[in-house]
């Protein structure tokens, strides 16, 4: 099921991508070794970065970029946050998140996080649909 | 390996006048490899001819290669030959369900009140695998099969042997209500199996003008089997999954379009008809007649 840069992504998770393509709700998608794979428009919009920009990146990276906090301030480890209990644990996973958009503004959600299982229970993903719940300007 | 078209039809078998060029069986490709036992692709009405003909010319073993249990590509199960004569082994592939074995998902056909033979009373040693997603070796073939978007658990076939590839997805909306020109092909349903194909069956059920009213209906229009083979890198196109309201004047109407949108030589994009051949070797594809 790897999926790195280039190569061929997995049924259920080009049916995710083509979900996400066609929804105003903003999602991202990481692939079973933990790459960032997708961000759809509206994801695009509230990280304030066009992901053909981004490109494929570890969501550590990912998650490092976006300084995740919860809903007090506290700094969210990588498998804390809603897609990496997802991930790690391969459960289903929700949470309130605060994280930094590219211009600087933080940005409060809820999102949560879904493991993706093939027919044959093999993981091929975590989808994460998120939705902002609140917003301040701290221009850098 | 040699191919022969017995069922080219989508959906519901369609025989008549208005059909007798391409026929009007559904889904069924008979594969005859270099050494080895036979491989059936589908089992649309267009297995019982095929039945018939095995019948004349006996064999020991046969793989039936589903690629999903939609009745367009099982109805004709019940009536192969073959599953009726017991010093018969034949393996049945199809896609792996997480609810049901495949066996069981193909009983609630082969059973009353859909069917009057049960499954477990077929004569024939019948055994149940799921589709190969990593690659398996019948006789001088290589085969595997890779997931598609359609309507349920829906895979296709590819098939190598001596430097030539098959590749059979009849059912398939690579990128349904959308365009392919601008995906990047590791996102495209069905590239993986597809690429560099020597011969691609592919669905081409739908015009483009038809295609808006059935997006997600698991099925390709014009623009989305021409835009596929192109990103697949195929050498040449059939046709297949005739949709059952298509006439033969349609049919050649939908092929004159493909060939438009094609790049390459006319005769590299062809219509599947019933009792069509292909021969893949080392001397290259040839269609006839």
């Amino acid at each position: 099921m790897a999926s790195s840069a280039g190569a061929p992504k997995s049924l259920p998770l080009i049916l995710a991508r083509e979900l996400g393509a066609n929804l105003a709700t903003p999602m991202f998608l990481i692939d079973a070794e933990g790459m960032l794979v997708f961000c759809n428009e509206a994801a695009e919009l509230l990280i304030g970065r066009p992901f053909a920009e981004l490109g494929e990146i570890p969501s550590l990276e990912f998650g490092e970029m976006l300084q995740l906090t919860d809903a007090d301030g506290t700094p969210l480890r990588r498998r804390d946050s809603p897609a990496g209990v997802a991930f790690f644990e391969r459960r289903p996973s929700h949470q309130m998140v605060v994280f930094t958009t590219h211009d600087g503004a933080r940005r409060t959600v809820e999102a949560t996080a879904y493991p993706l299982f093939g027919a044959a229970q093999d993981m091929h993903g975590v989808l994460t649909v998120f939705w902002e719940v609140g917003a301040t300007r701290e221009k850098r | 390996m040699q191919a022969r078209v017995w069922g080219s039809r989508g959906s519901l078998a369609a025989p008549g006048p208005d059909t007798m060029r391409y026929g009007g069986n559904t889904s069924c490709v008979e594969v005859r490899l270099d050494s080895g036992p036979t491989l059936v692709l589908d089992a649309g009405t267009g297995m019982r001819p095929l039945g018939v003909a095995i019948d004349h010319d006996p064999v020991d073993e046969l793989h039936i290669l589903l690629t999903h249990l939609h009745m367009d590509h099982l109805q004709g199960l019940g009536f192969f030959r073959p599953l009726f004569r017991p010093r018969v082994d034949v393996h049945v592939w199809g896609p792996a369900s997480p609810v049901q074995s495949l066996a069981d998902r193909i009983a609630l056909y082969l059973s009353p009140p859909l069917f009057p033979v049960r499954l477990k009373d077929i004569p024939a040693r019948v055994t149940f695998h799921d589709a190969p997603e990593e690659a398996v070796t019948i006789g001088s073939a290589t085969i595997r099969a890779g997931k598609v978007t359609h309507q349920g658990p829906t895979v296709g076939y590819r098939i190598e042997e001596n430097g030539r590839t098959l590749v059979y997805l009849p059912d398939h909306e690579p990128t349904p209500g959308g365009h392919l020109a601008d995906e990047p092909s590791e996102w495209i349903s069905g590239h993986d199996v597809a690429h560099d194909a020597d011969v691609l069956f592919h669905d081409a059920q739908y015009r483009d003008d038809e295609y808006p009213e059935h997006i997600g209906w698991g099925h390709s229009c014009t623009e989305h089997v021409m835009g596929f083979a192109d990103k697949a890198a195929a050498r040449a196109v059939v046709l297949f999954h005739h949709d059952p309201y298509h006439t033969d004047d349609e049919l050649e109407a939908l092929l004159a379009e493909a060939r438009r949108r094609w790049v390459g030589a006319h005769e590299q994009v062809c219509l599947a008809h019933e009792g069509m051949t292909i021969n893949l070797d080392g001397d290259g594809v040839r269609f006839s007649p």
